[in-house]
């Protein structure tokens, strides 16, 4: 008994380590939120200025800046950066953070498979990135990589962007067991399932989604990776193969992926708006069956991205009814978070500009999605900027706008310093402006008839394309003011409470800001 | 009051754009009756969407407005309601069946090929499209018309942009026209909006819609499935004319493919053969090998210099004949014609500094071929 106390006492001293290796052995759920947020971070300007390069050619009909061979490289390698290496992974780390102080877990349950998940990373977008340096290119198929344009007619560097995928899908697959064993194993007591806070809640489900969508991702690259090299067929036409059946196997694995890259997202929103409305959360118990009826059914919807492949007239509508569904329980979300603002005392900080938006602006997503999810006239969409207009209000001011409202709301708990308000207020509006200018004509480019992934446009798109162009240099530049704000946060500014904010509720509230290096050493009791 | 401004910034951009006629923002009503379905199909559900978003977004910016804690608002304390939550998961449920009713209607309609006068073979390949009118003896290839020149931002703009081919899909209007898709290499996907026929060219299978134009006319449209780096420059041009001009146009073509005919027989010297040859290589092969047939590394071999280019005169006819499976390049046996073909194989043989001096003969083709 007497050895145990002590070994308690010792370990409640012990800080940081110091150094680098702090950082490479790290198993303190913090640090690695920390990297995986720094490394989202670093990603989404990689991918970001990829982006920007494609905006640059687009800004005028006519080659200019970036020939077709690099075009559909940039679009490439921006959506898989995008998706792997920003959305994902900032998610991640806002779960390392958060979820432990928030269900009371004195840090994650499996701390080192934590270090490696992260550690993982860098070193599959290393592989990944290495490949825009190789002969042949890198990645040029789309972040889609249909066969056969990803396995015949690949470049050679499709080997290394098949490891790469492996190794992502490993990490993911680990970060997701961990956080559920940390949710279903480490809540202090008297924290039950219905009291978890909704970021917990919606990751939980989210870990499912990954546990069961990456290893059909796995599983798809593997199947190229043989067709490459082994001399199978299983998307080879020509020896009996089909390419239709890689789009159903990757969709199989996608459609949840677009589902993993914003429930965090749903809960975050769901963390912010009741403290800023100062108000509880409307409908908590319909929150969580929504969020799980829209994970069950991201498995049966994958087809609504192939209306056009020649699937059979029962598919088509059995596809359509069913990705028509999804927006009954997202539509319940949203009812929910705007009757949780109804009769609220409302104030507009940085996290809830970006969360009010994130409703406003997901929401015409959610809508433009429930058009193309009308089977007959997705014909007329399918494969147009009107897509690429819808995903990325889904993702852009969806997905990325949560996490930013994450970041801002949970940084002065980290750091113990407010951020600058009036500089992250700038920054939301610029940003809400930029992603409207760039995104919205995209819905207008798309009606006209430009399909997506071209590098050069017939003369009719060319003012909305310069429009976008604009928009795109606007929102890509103000994020620099993010990462300047977070820096100065982090470095110092005024002292930030406990509490941080006035209605903010719950256990990671509760701890000091900076909390702790090791919180809950003593489970707390929850009431 | 901010977000007055913003909405007045944001009214105030988008604003002229609706009335200058270079900014089109809608679908296009199109030429045929489904087309015109698709179209009442989109605003339908347009109007449906605006009208959820105006009643959401409205509840939520009263709030913004009036419950605002700088306006002295106290939050209240409700946060459940069963009542509510079941009334607002089935309104849009029923919503939905509305949507969905229209929905499957012009589904079934587009997924009725039956009766079909005319059938038309579209096969895909990097980057061009071939139409076979299965009834009559039409085959030919339709590749984009701008010059490389426009491109590269040499010469102004034609009009049509991207958009123009040399040799359009010809259709009679108010017949029923059959497509059956495929292609040769990767996937692509023939759409064409007006038309509001959009479908997959799979290689391996075969898929098909069609159309009843309504109006004549010239449509046009693009691949819509990435297909490498030329997949911006595939466009598709239909020309929908009246029966007798269709008619017409088939008669020609015959007339055509004789005039062919005796082309081939022709007795062709070296410098016919390398100037026409130069024409079908910068049409058809530069796109990969370059017009300074250099090719791109790790991508598209060169040809400049190529051993194959100087050695085996077989073995050069067979590759462009027959393609090599597995790779981007492609079987032009059936694309080409013989004389194309023997000109494009002569040019190849002796431009760059390949002197080799051979010459390839249109019947030296034929018989290849057999
Ligand atoms: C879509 C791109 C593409 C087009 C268009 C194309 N080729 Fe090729 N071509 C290739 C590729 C790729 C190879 C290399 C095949 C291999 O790996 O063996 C090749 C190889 C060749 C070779 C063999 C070169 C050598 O030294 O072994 C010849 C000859 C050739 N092409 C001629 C032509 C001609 C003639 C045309 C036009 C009628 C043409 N190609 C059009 C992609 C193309
Ligand atoms: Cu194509």
């Amino acid at each position: 008994m007497a050895t145990l106390d002590q070994t308690v006492d010792v370990h409640e001293d012990h800080g940081p380590a110091k150094g680098i290796t702090r950082w490479l052995y790290t198993t303190n759920h913090k640090d690695i939120g920390t990297l995986y947020l720094w490394f989202s971070l670093l990603m989404f300007f990689v991918g970001g200025t990829m982006a920007l390069a494609i905006r640059a050619e687009l800004f005028q009909p006519g080659m200019q800046l970036v020939e077709p061979a690099l075009f559909n490289q940039m679009t490439t390698m921006h959506g898989l950066i995008m998706v792997f290496g920003a959305v994902m992974p900032a998610f991640v780390g806002l779960a390392n953070w958060m979820v432990p102080m928030m269900v009371g877990a004195p840090d994650m349950a499996f701390p080192r498979l934590n270090n490696w998940s992260f550690w993982i990373l860098p070193f599959a977008f290393i592989i990944l990135l290495s490949t825009l340096f190789m002969e042949g290119g890198a990645p040029d198929f789309g972040w889609t990589f249909y066969a056969p344009l990803s396995t015949t007619y690949a470049p050679q560097s499709v080997t290394y962007f098949i490891f790469a995928v492996h190794m992502l899908g490993i990490s993911s697959i680990m970060g997701a067991i961990n956080i559920i064993a940390t949710i279903l194993n480490l809540r202090a007591p008297g924290m039950t399932m219905m009291k978890l806070p909704l970021f917990v809640w919606t990751w939980l489900i989210t870990a499912f989604l990954l546990i069961a969508a990456m290893p059909v991702l796995a599983g798809v690259v593997t199947m190229m990776l043989m067709d490459i090299h082994f001399g199978t067929s299983f998307f080879n036409a020509a020896g009996g193969g089909d390419p239709v059946l890689f789009q159903h196997v990757f969709w199989f694995f996608a459609h949840p992926e677009v589902y993993i890259m914003i429930l965090p997202g749903f809960g975050i929103i769901s963390q912010i708006i009741p403290t800023f409305s100062r108000k509880r959360l409307f409908g908590y118990h319909s929150m969580v069956y929504a969020t799980l009826s829209i994970a069950f059914l991201s498995f049966i919807v994958w087809a609504h991205h192939m209306f056009t492949v020649g699937m059979p007239l029962a598919g088509e509508l059995f596809f359509m009814y069913t990705t028509m569904l999804i927006s009954v329980p997202t539509g319940v979300k949203v009812f929910n978070w705007v009757a949780t603002m109804f009769r609220g005392s409302l104030t507009f900080e940085t996290p809830m500009l970006f969360a009010v938006s994130f409703v406003v602006l997901f929401t015409i997503g959610g809508l433009s999605g429930l058009m193309l999810a009308i089977a007959p006239v997705d014909f007329q969409y399918h494969d147009t900027y009107f897509v690429v207009a819808h995903f990325h209000y889904v993702l852009v001011p969806g997905a990325i706008f949560s996490i930013m409202a994450g970041v801002y709301f949970w940084l002065p708990k980290w750091t113990g310093h407010m951020y600058n308000e009036r500089l992250g207020q700038l920054h939301f509006w610029l940003s809400f402006i930029g992603v409207n200018i760039t995104f919205f004509p995209m819905h207008f480019l798309g009606l006209a008839g430009m399909p997506r992934r071209i590098s050069d446009y017939a003369l009719q798109f060319a003012d909305f394309n310069m429009v976008s162009s604009v928009g795109a240099f606007i929102f890509g530049f103000s994020q620099l003011l993010f990462l300047y704000n977070v820096v100065q946060c982090i470095r110092g500014g005024r002292t930030a409470t406990d509490q941080v904010w006035e209605g903010a509720r719950g256990l990671e509230w509760s701890i000091s800001s900076p909390p702790p290096y090791h919180t809950f050493t003593q489970p707390p009791l929850v009431k | 009051m901010r977000l007055i401004i913003l909405a007045l910034l944001s009214a105030g951009l988008y604003s002229p754009l609706f009335v200058a006629a270079d900014w089109q923002v809608n679908l296009d009503q199109g030429a045929t009756e489904i087309s015109q379905a698709m179209y009442s199909l989109h605003m339908l559900i347009f109007y449906i969407c605006v009208a959820i978003a105006v009643v959401v977004f409205g509840v939520m910016f009263w709030s913004i407005i009036r419950h605002r804690k700088s306006r002295g608002a106290e939050a209240h304390n409700f946060h459940e309601s069963t009542t509510i939550e079941v009334a607002w998961s089935v309104v849009p449920f029923l919503i939905l069946v509305i949507m969905a009713v229209p929905a499957t209607k012009t589904l079934i309609a587009m997924y009725d090929p039956s009766d079909a006068e005319l059938n038309i073979q579209i096969t895909g390949s990097q980057w061009k499209w071939r139409y076979q009118y299965l009834e009559h003896d039409i085959d030919f290839i339709s590749n984009l018309s701008t010059s490389q020149e426009q491109i590269d931002n040499k010469v102004k703009k034609s009009v049509n942009y991207l958009l123009e081919v040399d040799q359009p899909l010809v259709i009679p209007v108010n017949r029923k026209v059959r497509f059956l898709f495929t292609s040769n290499d990767v996937i692509h996907s023939w759409w064409v909006p007006a038309l509001a026929v959009k479908q997959d060219a799979i290689p391996g299978f075969i898929n098909e819609a069609w159309t009843k134009v309504s109006t004549p006319g010239t449509y046009r449209g693009q691949c819509t499935e990435l297909c490498g780096v030329g997949h911006a420059f595939m466009p598709i041009v239909v020309s929908a004319r009246p029966e007798a001009e269709f008619l017409q146009w088939v008669e020609e073509q015959s007339a055509q493919k004789q005039a062919e005919a005796v082309l081939a027989e022709k007795e062709w010297t070296l410098d016919e053969l390398t100037a026409h040859g130069e024409q079908v290589y910068l049409k058809v092969c530069s796109v990969c090998h370059q017009p300074t047939g250099e090719g791109v590394p790790g991508a598209f071999p060169a040809l400049k210099g190529s051993a194959l280019m100087t050695g085996d005169i077989n073995a050069h006819i067979d590759i462009v004949l027959n393609g090599r499976t597995g790779t981007a390049m492609q079987a032009f046996r059936d694309q080409l014609s013989a004389v194309d073909l023997a000109a494009v194989i002569t040019y190849e043989r002796n431009a760059w500094g390949n002197n080799s001096g051979d010459k390839v003969a249109p019947s030296q083709i034929q018989q290849q071929k057999q």
